[in-house]
C-alpha cells in the first residue's frame, strides 16, 4: 500500500493507504475529520470542497495518493485559535447556512473565491459558486455573505 | 437583558457547529465493531425475481451475511405500512399492497431492494453486492398514469384493477354542475405537475445496533421524525418493543418531506444488525438516492373554472391522476386528498367546488409529501386557471383575484371544501406584494427589455395554504392512522437555566433558537440560558415530528403551553414567598410581582426555592419541570404573494428569473432573519419546479434524470437575489399566533414563475419545467400560429 505525508490543518499526517482511496475517504474515514461531507457522487454538489495547497478542490475527485507532499486545509482547520475566519463568521452573521450539510464545501470555496478576487461582485461569487449545491437557503443569504467578506476587502 | 425575544433576529445557536464541521450527521458516526451494508437493487422497473444467486457473493473477502427478500419473507417481518387510509367514491377502501423491505417476488420499480450484503467495509460489501447474481424476466412497465389506467396496461399489482389505489373525490358536484351550466365563461385547461425528487444535500443514513445483553437496540438514522420511526418499526416491521428500542435523529442535513417516511433501509440495518451481532451502517450513494428516495408531486390534471360576467368564480371543476409509485409510501395517500383538494378554493369565495382524484400505482419509485405536498398542486390549479382567465376575459390580472378574495372581515370562512379558515387578509398581501414588485411600472421595463430583443414577462400568485398538521380527531375521521399532536417538556434548573425537550425535529429550520426564543420571551430570561434537545427518542417524550410546517404551530404551542405549567406553578411558590394571594401575583418581564405593589420576586429566586424548598408551600411538590402535549384546534392557514419577474432570450429560450417578490402571512413572526431564509429555500425550490427540475422516466421505467447530471437542481447562478416581506394576521386558535412557513414558498412560486413565462411569450400554458426547448417551442409555435 502507498505510504503518503501531508500537512493536514497545520499538522503532518502520515498514512498508508490504498491506491485508490479518495482524498475525502482519507479525511473523513482514515482521519476522522468528518466535517468535510459527501453529497453526490458526480462531483456536482460540492460538499466535499476543501484546500490543497491553498486552492479549493473537490475532494471527491482527487484521489488521496495526490495529496502526498501537500497542504491541505478542510473546515476543521479555517477557525484560528476559536476565532471563526471572516468567511465563517460572514455566514453566521448573514444566516448563510440552514441544515449546515452543504456549509463546509460551500465556506471553502467562498474563501478561495475571496483569495483569488477580493473584489468579487454578486454575478461573480453566483458564477463561482455554481459547483456548490444548496438545497436550502435559495443561495441569496450565502451570496450577501460572501459579498460582505469581499466588500470587506477579501480575508 | 438582551433583546432576543420574540420577533428579534437572533442569529443562531446551531451555526457554529456547521461552521467549523463539528455537526454529526448520520454519516459520521462510526460505531465500535461496525459493519457496512449496500443493497442490490433492481435495474428493471418490472420484473419477477426467478432466482438470486448469492454463492459467489459470500466468497468475497469480508463479506459477514447477505439477505435477501426470502430471508425477509421467512422472517415474516420487514412490511411497511402505509399511513392514512382513504376511501373510494364508492365507500371501498384503498387497495393497500404490502411494500416489503426487500423484494422476493417481483420488483416494481428501478431501485427496488432485492438483497442486503452485509461486510466489513463499504467497498468489501460494494464489490460482493456486484456478484450477487439476480436472474429477472422482465415484464412490461407502466410509467405515467394516463397509460397506467388504460385497459390492459400492465399491473403493478394484480389486487388493482386499472393500477387504481383508490378513486375518491370532494365536495358537491350537483351544485358545481349547476354553476357551470349558468355560467358566462368557462376556463377549461389539462396541466401537468411534474414529478420532482426532493434531494436534500445529505443523503439518506442509517445504523442499526444491537445489545445482546440487554436487548436493546439503537437507530441512528436521518429522520424528521425519530417517534414515528420507532413507533412504525416497534408496531410494524420489526415488531419489538418499544421501550428497547431507541431511535436518533441527530444533525440532519435537510429533509422537505423526503426524510419523514419509515424507509426499507431503517428497518434492514436494524434487522440485519441483530442477526449479525454487530452495528451494521448504511449511507446512500446519491445515484442510490435518486431511486430510493420518495419523490414528489406528479399529477396529471384537468379543470375547469366557470365564472360570470364580472369575472367571479362560480364553480371549479377538477380531475387528477396523482401518481403513488410502486407502492404506499406512508403519508402517500393523504397528499394528493387532504392535502390537496381542500385547498381548491385558495383565496377565493367560489362557492361551488367539485374534484375526484384517482391515485394510480405505476413502476416508479413511490411518490409522498415534498415540500407543500399537495398545496403545490392546489395552488398551481388555481393560479393557472385565473391568469387564464383573466386573459381570456380581458381583466386585470390583479382586480380578477382580487374581486374574488375572501373579504378580511369574513373569517372565520367555511370554504365548500372542507377547510375553515381562521384569518388572513389577502387583499393586504397582494398590495404589499405588488408595490414592491413595482408591478406599476412594468410595461416601462418590458419595453427596455423588448429593444434589446428581450422578452419580458410578470406573474402573480396569490395563493392560501394549508399547515399545522393537525387536529388528531378530525384527521382520523380523514383516515389518518396516527393523532397528529406534539409534546413538549421544558426543565428549569435550579440556577434558572432551561432545557426544552421537544418532538419537533430540526434539519434546518432553526428550532435551536426560535424555540429558544419562545422560552426566553415568555420566562423573561435570554436565548444563551435555553438549550433545545430533539431527535432523540431517549430523551424526549413520545410525538409526532416535523412536516407540513408544524413545527412552531404545533410543537411550540405545546412549549408554551408547558411554559403555562411552569408559570403557574412559579406563581405559587412566589405567592408563599411574598406572603400574597396567589391570585395577586403576576409574571412580567421575568418577575413575579403582587399586583400593584413593588414587591416582587426574580424567576431565579422562585426557580432556587423550587429546587431548595426550605420555605415552600405546604403540599407543593418541590421542582420546576413540566410537560405538555399540544392537539390543534385547526389547521393553521398561511397565504400570501408571489411576484415574479422573467426575460426569455427568444433565440434560445432561456428564462431568467431577474425579479421575485414574496410577501406572505405566516402569523406572528418569531425570528425575521429565519423567516425570510425559509422562504428564500422554498421559492427557490418553486423556481426549480417551474424552470429546471424533472424526474423523467423512459417508457421501459428507466429514471433518466438519475443524478446530478441529468437532474437540473437551482444553481446560485440560476437566481437572483430576492425581495421577501411578511405582512401578519395572527393565527387565532394557538397561543402564539404563529401559522408557518416552512412551505410558503414552494407553494406560492411556481405559478407565479409559470404565469410570468407566458406573460412573457404569450402563451396560454406551458407545462413545468419550461425549459428552455419548450420555450423555444412554445415560440415558435405562437409564432406560426
Amino acid at each position: 500500500m502507498p505510504a503518503i505525508s501531508l500537512r493536514l490543518n497545520g499538522k503532518s499526517v502520515k498514512a498508508e493507504i490504498e491506491a485508490r482511496t479518495l482524498l475525502v475517504e482519507l479525511l473523513r474515514e482514515r482521519l476522522g475529520l468528518t466535517g468535510t461531507h459527501v453529497g453526490c457522487d458526480t462531483s456536482q454538489c460540492g460538499a466535499c470542497t476543501v484546500h490543497v495547497d491553498g486552492r479549493s478542490v473537490k475532494s471527491c475527485t482527487m484521489l488521496a495518493v495526490e495529496a502526498d507532499g501537500r497542504e491541505v486545509t478542510t473546515i476543521e482547520g479555517l477557525a484560528k485559535n476559536g476565532e471563526l475566519h471572516p468567511m465563517q463568521a460572514a455566514f453566521h452573521e448573514h444566516h448563510g447556512l440552514q441544515c449546515g450539510f452543504c456549509t463546509p464545501g460551500m465556506v471553502m470555496s467562498a474563501v478561495d473565491l475571496v483569495a483569488r478576487n477580493p473584489r468579487a461582485t454578486e454575478q461573480e461569487i453566483r458564477t463561482w459558486l455554481e459547483g456548490n449545491l444548496c438545497r436550502c437557503t435559495g443561495y441569496h443569504n450565502i451570496v450577501k455573505a460572501v459579498q460582505s467578506v469581499a466588500k470587506a476587502g477579501g480575508r | 437583558m438582551a433583546n432576543d425575544g420574540i420577533g428579534a433576529s437572533v442569529k443562531r445557536k446551531e451555526d457554529r457547529r456547521f461552521l467549523t464541521g463539528s455537526g454529526t450527521y448520520t454519516d459520521d458516526i462510526t460505531r465500535p465493531g461496525q459493519t457496512w451494508a449496500v443493497f442490490v437493487r433492481s435495474p428493471h422497473a418490472h420484473a419477477r425475481i426467478k432466482a438470486v444467486k448469492t454463492d459467489a457473493a459470500r466468497q468475497a473477502p469480508g463479506v459477514v451475511a447477505i439477505l435477501t427478500g426470502a430471508d425477509l419473507a421467512a422472517d415474516k417481518v420487514g412490511i411497511l405500512p402505509a399511513g392514512w387510509l382513504i376511501h373510494s367514491k364508492d365507500g371501498s377502501p384503498m387497495v393497500e399492497p404490502g411494500h416489503p423491505a426487500l423484494v422476493a417476488d417481483k420488483v416494481r420499480h428501478v431501485g427496488d431492494q432485492v438483497a442486503v450484503v452485509i461486510a466489513e467495509t463499504r467497498d468489501q460489501a460494494r464489490e460482493a453486492a456486484a456478484l450477487v447474481e439476480v436472474d429477472y424476466q422482465e415484464l412490461p412497465a407502466v410509467v405515467t398514469t394516463p397509460e397506467a389506467v388504460k385497459a390492459g396496461a400492465p399491473l403493478v399489482h394484480d389486487q388493482a384493477k386499472a393500477n387504481t389505489c383508490y378513486d375518491w373525490h370532494l365536495g358537491d358536484k350537483a351544485a358545481t354542475d349547476a354553476a357551470f351550466a349558468k355560467a358566462h365563461k368557462v376556463v377549461k385547461l389539462d396541466l401537468v405537475n411534474n414529478r420532482l425528487i426532493p434531494n436534500a444535500i445529505e443523503p439518506r443514513s442509517a445504523i442499526g445496533e444491537f445489545d445482546r445483553i440487554t436487548g436493546e437496540l439503537t437507530l441512528y438514522t436521518t429522520s424528521q421524525n425519530p417517534h414515528l420511526i420507532r413507533l412504525l418499526l416497534a408496531a410494524f416491521t420489526l415488531g419489538v418493543p418499544e421501550h428497547k428500542l431507541r431511535v436518533v435523529a441527530p444533525d440532519v442535513g435537510g429533509g422537505f418531506g423526503s426524510k419523514i417516511f419509515h424507509y426499507a433501509e431503517d428497518f434492514v440495518v436494524l434487522w440485519a444488525a441483530r442477526k449479525v451481532g454487530r452495528p451494521v451502517k448504511w449511507t446512500a450513494t446519491r445515484s442510490e438516492a435518486f431511486v430510493s428516495d420518495a419523490h414528489g408531486r406528479d399529477h396529471v390534471t384537468h379543470c375547469e373554472l366557470a365564472l360570470d360576467e364580472g369575472g367571479r368564480f362560480l364553480g371549479l371543476r377538477v380531475s387528477t391522476l396523482a401518481n403513488m409509485g410502486a407502492y404506499l409510501s406512508q403519508f402517500a395517500p393523504s397528499v394528493p386528498t387532504y392535502l390537496y383538494a381542500t385547498l381548491l378554493a385558495g383565496c377565493y369565495t367560489t362557492p361551488a367546488i367539485y374534484a375526484e382524484v384517482r391515485a394510480v400505482f405505476t413502476n416508479t419509485v413511490p411518490v409522498d409529501a415534498y415540500r407543500g405536498a399537495g398545496r403545490p398542486e392546489a395552488s398551481f390549479v388555481l393560479e393557472r386557471l385565473v391568469d387564464i382567465a383573466a386573459r381570456e376575459m380581458k381583466l386585470d390580472r390583479a382586480e380578477i383575484r382580487r374581486r374574488n378574495f375572501i373579504p378580511k372581515d369574513k373569517f372565520p370562512y367555511q370554504t365548500p371544501v372542507a377547510l375553515q379558515y381562521d384569518s388572513g387578509d389577502y387583499g393586504a398581501t397582494l398590495d404589499a406584494a405588488l408595490t414592491k414588485a413595482d408591478w406599476a411600472g412594468f410595461e416601462k421595463r418590458r419595453a427596455e427589455a423588448k429593444a434589446r430583443g428581450k422578452l419580458r414577462g410578470i406573474g402573480i400568485s396569490t395563493y392560501v395554504e394549508a399547515c399545522g398538521i393537525a387536529p388528531s380527531a378530525v384527521v382520523g375521521s380523514l383516515g389518518a392512522r396516527v393523532g397528529l399532536w406534539e409534546s413538549a417538556h421544558v426543565r428549569v434548573h435550579p440556577t434558572g437555566t432551561v432545557t426544552v425537550f421537544t418532538g419537533a425535529h430540526s434539519h434546518g429550520q432553526s428550532h435551536e433558537t426560535t424555540f429558544a426564543q419562545v422560552v426566553a420571551d415568555r420566562l423573561g430570561i435570554s436565548t444563551d440560558q435555553v438549550e433545545v434537545v430533539h431527535g432523540d427518542t431517549a430523551k424526549s417524550a413520545f410525538a409526532m415530528g416535523t412536516y407540513g410546517s408544524r413545527s412552531l404551530a404545533v410543537g411550540g404551542s405545546a412549549i408554551v403551553q408547558a411554559l403555562d405549567k411552569i408559570i403557574a406553578k412559579g406563581k405559587k411558590i412566589a405567592a408563599h414567598l411574598l406572603e400574597a394571594a396567589e391570585g395577586d401575583i403576576e409574571f412580567e418581564g421575568g418577575k413575579f410581582k403582587v399586583k400593584g405593589t413593588d414587591r416582587a420576586k426574580a424567576f431565579g429566586e422562585v426557580v432556587l426555592a423550587a429546587y431548595i424548598p426550605h420555605n415552600y408551600p405546604a403540599g407543593l411538590e418541590p421542582g420546576l419541570e413540566e410537560g405538555a402535549v399540544y392537539d390543534p384546534k385547526n389547521f393553521t392557514f398561511p397565504a400570501g404573494c408571489h411576484v415574479c419577474e422573467v426575460e426569455i432570450d427568444p433565440e434560445t429560450g432561456v428564462t431568467r428569473v431577474v425579479g421575485f417578490t414574496a410577501v406572505d402571512d405566516v402569523g406572528t413572526v418569531i425570528n425575521p432573519m429565519v423567516v425570510e431564509g425559509q422562504v428564500h429555500g422554498g421559492v427557490t425550490q418553486g423556481i426549480g419546479q417551474a424552470l429546471l427540475e424533472g424526474a423523467l422516466y423512459d417508457d421501459k421505467g428507466q429514471l433518466l434524470s438519475g443524478s446530478f447530471l441529468g437532474y437540473t437542481m437551482p444553481r446560485a447562478s440560476d437566481l437572483p437575489s430576492y425581495a421577501v416581506g411578511t405582512h401578519a394576521t395572527a393565527c387565532t386558535h394557538n397561543p402564539l399566533g404563529v401559522k408557518g412557513v416552512g412551505e410558503v414558498g414552494a407553494i406560492g412560486s411556481p405559478p407565479a414563475v409559470i404565469n410570468a413565462v407566458c406573460d412573457a411569450i404569450g402563451v396560454r400554458h406551458i407545462d413545468m419545467p419550461a425549459t428552455p426547448e419548450r420555450v423555444w417551442r412554445a415560440i415558435r409555435d405562437a409564432s406560426k400560429a
